[in-house]
């Protein structure tokens, strides 16, 4: 991974240092709440529903394990609320109607966009916290704020096998470009990149303001298709194309051109139109057009002086070369046996052969393999990982993936250097662990935000709908059974759950005082099992709270009841029946599934 | 960076002067006589100025004065500075005592700004 310079690491405690300034001043008067906020933000400091939350920045999800054991100080030390803070908060959520699991401390939380965040740290104790992150080289700079945000990645970015490009090293200059940027850092809404090199999108391009998908032309050279656009919220919109082939050399400054013409002309006047899709909506080809001119005037008149270098593209490559491993000497012979005795394990073994068979990816080197750990379980919010996990996970980082991992954008950790031959030993320590829960992909490896229980924005809670779905499909078998689902539950139209682009997608709404839930069916986050990226559409009016699970069963038996084998044998997954068949028959099974007169008598 | 109180930019001179609102596109301007450019910020989260600043500074190449105007805060300085800005006035109430350290924290940045162009990673080239 990247090895961050003298220069880089200097940055970053200067930052820490700029918060411990606007903090004091704050603390003394000197700046008002107004005035702190937008500058909290953009440290990843918001306050939200009981307590302030903290997000760090996991700069394109990549992760090391000395890293990991700071995230597992900070859950331990300072996620950590006074006990009548904690107990008035539990009272207030108590009042709720339905189960609910209590709320959670000393944990760190996996997000959608492979950050991190924190639920319970005072902000008198902030300073601190951003002084032992940049022990590390972490930092929650534009976590937060209207400005540009952390650069996503695919979770197999430099091992995939059907990668053309790794987006590692781009997606590291695309951070040091936008990190502090002067004219960026106050746009009209908050802008997301997202990244992908493989003929897969697994970073969900379409779904960004900006998506890059990196490729290479008849010629070999390497270049991005430019999406524009794209995003969720209020009203989803897919990215539409402005460049088919960009060369990499030019993407810092086509980025500048993209992010001058959106800060000059985006909506300011109301947040909900203010995001870069509804200007390239109402705008089309001005926009495109806009755009293409202030490229050339950057090339022309300014002389790009961020065109990025071959020697600088080279440097910054070096740091992503494979790690050095102790390597299980690959002979096809070895490579054959070691396969063999993974293989005579998982015979003997139906648990280990789940694991392998949902958690374990292929690899580019065939000695090796990429391994999800499963933060999806009972008892615990989707994404969760207490502090002793984290300390683990950093030893098993350490021990059988190279010291680094990636924070998926479904909530999960992954260890790319996996040795074939070591996969066993590492499927033990993770189920001691509990974190080999055989679901990536799955039912139950759902999407949830924090919801209710936490965010202030939440309309609705979503940890106990997502622990209420866990907790009715615990069978393995029905669970595999079922097949691979994208389950995308938010707690508000802020999409951070993005249930736009589930297969099932569940939305809490308010409606007087009341957390309802809106089911929407057939959402793409663009990855090959999905189809081309879009919206899910709703199925009716929204159910209650009490409903929301069964709603979720009535379609997924109506899956079961419709679905068929397809050309090769195997059974159709949901989103193929759906897509086949249609949603009037899951429409209709999810609308009978309502119990308004039960509800009643419950009350 | 020069920075005024309120009463200072007050008493400054009014001859050469174009007051410009943060909607109005620099290239379209006749800029012949003008001296100074007052650009505003109505909020200081509204980061249009930024990039009137920029174009005026790097793009028209702009020699005259670009003063920034409105909620100027502290915390906003160095991103002035760096867009092209070369005076600021700071919002009625605010105090310039926590300003100069600002501009002395960071030993450089990673890309270049409207008067030190190159980025980072050119500097240190080999």
């Amino acid at each position: 991974m990247y090895q961050y310079t003298e220069f880089d690491k200097a940055f970053v405690r200067a930052r820490a240092a700029e918060h411990r300034d606007q903090l004091e001043r704050w603390q003394a008067g000197q700046l008002s709440d107004d005035q702190f906020r937008p500058l909290r933000l953009q440290n990843g400091w918001y306050v939200q529903r009981y307590a302030p939350m903290l997000r760090v920045a996991v700069p394109y999800g990549e992760i090391n394990a000395a890293q990991i054991k700071v995230l597992a100080k900070i859950a331990r030390d300072y996620d950590t609320p006074d006990a009548d803070l904690l107990a008035d908060a539990q009272a207030t959520q108590d009042k709720l109607p339905g189960p609910a699991p209590r709320l959670s401390t000393n944990c760190g939380h996996f997000t959608t966009r492979q950050n991190v965040q924190f639920n319970w740290i005072a902000l008198s104790k902030s300073a601190d916290v951003m002084d032992l992150l940049a022990s590390v080289n972490m930092h929650g700079i534009q976590t937060s704020g209207n400005c540009i945000r952390n650069t996503t990645t695919d979770e197999l970015a430099g091992v995939a096998v059907d990668e053309v490009v790794d987006p590692r090293p781009y997606a590291e200059l695309i951070r040091q470009w936008s990190t502090l940027h002067p004219e960026f850092a106050h746009l009209p809404r908050k802008f997301k990149i997202a990244i992908t090199g493989s003929s897969e999108d697994r970073a969900a391009t379409a779904w960004h303001d900006v998506g890059l998908q990196l490729r290479k032309n008849t010629l070999g050279e390497v270049g991005f298709r430019v999406l524009v656009g794209g995003g969720m919220g209020r009203t989803p919109v897919i990215g539409s194309e402005i460049r088919d082939f960009l060369p990499w050399q030019d993407i810092m400054s086509y980025l500048e051109a993209v992010v001058r013409v959106y800060n000059r002309w985006g909506r300011r006047d109301n947040k909900y139109k203010a995001r870069i899709k509804i200007l390239v909506k109402a705008e089309g080809q001005r926009y495109v057009d806009e755009v293409e001119a202030e490229f050339q005037d950057i090339l022309h008149h300014d002389g790009a002086p961020h065109t990025l270098t071959q020697s600088e593209l080279d440097r910054v490559k070096a740091d992503f070369a494979p790690p050095a491993l102790s390597q299980l000497a690959c002979t096809a012979e070895q490579l054959a046996k070691a396969e063999a005795d993974v293989n005579i394990e998982a015979a003997k073994t139906p648990a280990f052969a789940r694991w392998m068979a949902h958690n374990v990816k292929p690899h580019r080197n065939p000695a090796l393999r990429a391994v999800s750990l499963s933060f999806k379980r009972p008892g615990h919010a989707p994404g969760d990982a207490t502090a002793e996990q984290l300390d683990a996970a950093a030893v098993l980082v350490d021990t059988y993936s190279a010291g680094e991992a990636r924070v998926s954008h479904t909530q999960n950790l992954l260890l790319p250097w996996v040795r074939l031959d070591q996969l066993h030993a590492l499927w033990l320590e993770a189920k001691a662990l509990g974190v080999a829960q055989p679901n990536i992909g799955l039912l139950t490896d759902m999407i949830a935000c924090p919801g209710g229980d936490y965010c202030a924005l939440a309309n609705a809670r979503a940890i106990p709908v997502a622990s209420a779905i866990t907790a009715r499909y615990q069978d393995l078998d029905e669970l595999h059974d079922l097949g691979p689902i994208d389950l995308h539950i938010s707690g508000c139209i802020n999409s951070c759950g993005h249930h736009h682009s589930g297969h099932i997608g569940i939305l809490g709404v308010d409606k007087d005082g009341k957390e309802w839930y809106q089911v929407t069916l057939g959402g793409s986050d663009g990855k090959a099992l999905s189809g081309p990226a879009g919206a899910g559409k709703v199925v009716g009016p929204s159910f209650s709270s009490q409903e929301v699970t069964d709603v979720i069963e009535a379609i997924l038996d109506t899956y079961q009841t419709l679905r068929e084998a397809t050309t090769n044998g195997q059974q159709e997954s949901f989103i193929q029946t759906l897509r086949r068949v249609g949603h009037d028959p899951f429409k209709a099974a999810a609308n009978a599934a309502r119990h308004p007169i039960q509800d009643a008598e419950a009350v | 960076m020069n920075i005024l109180c309120a009463q200072e930019h007050q008493a400054s001179a009014k001859t050469g002067v174009l007051e410009l609102a943060n909607d109005v596109d620099p290239r379209t301007l006749d800029l012949t006589g003008i001296t100074r450019i007052d650009l505003q910020f109505p909020v200081f989260t509204d980061g249009r100025a930024y990039s009137q600043a920029f174009l005026l500074r790097r793009r028209l190449r702009f020699a005259g004065e670009l003063r920034a105007t409105g909620d100027v805060l502290i915390d906003q300085l160095v991103q002035m500075q760096r867009t092209g800005f070369d005076v600021a006035v700071l919002a009625e109430g605010t105090s310039a005592d926590a300003a100069q350290r600002q501009f002395a924290r960071y030993s450089d940045f990673y890309q270049g700004s409207a008067v030190a162009t190159l980025p980072h990673f050119a500097k240190v080239a080999p």
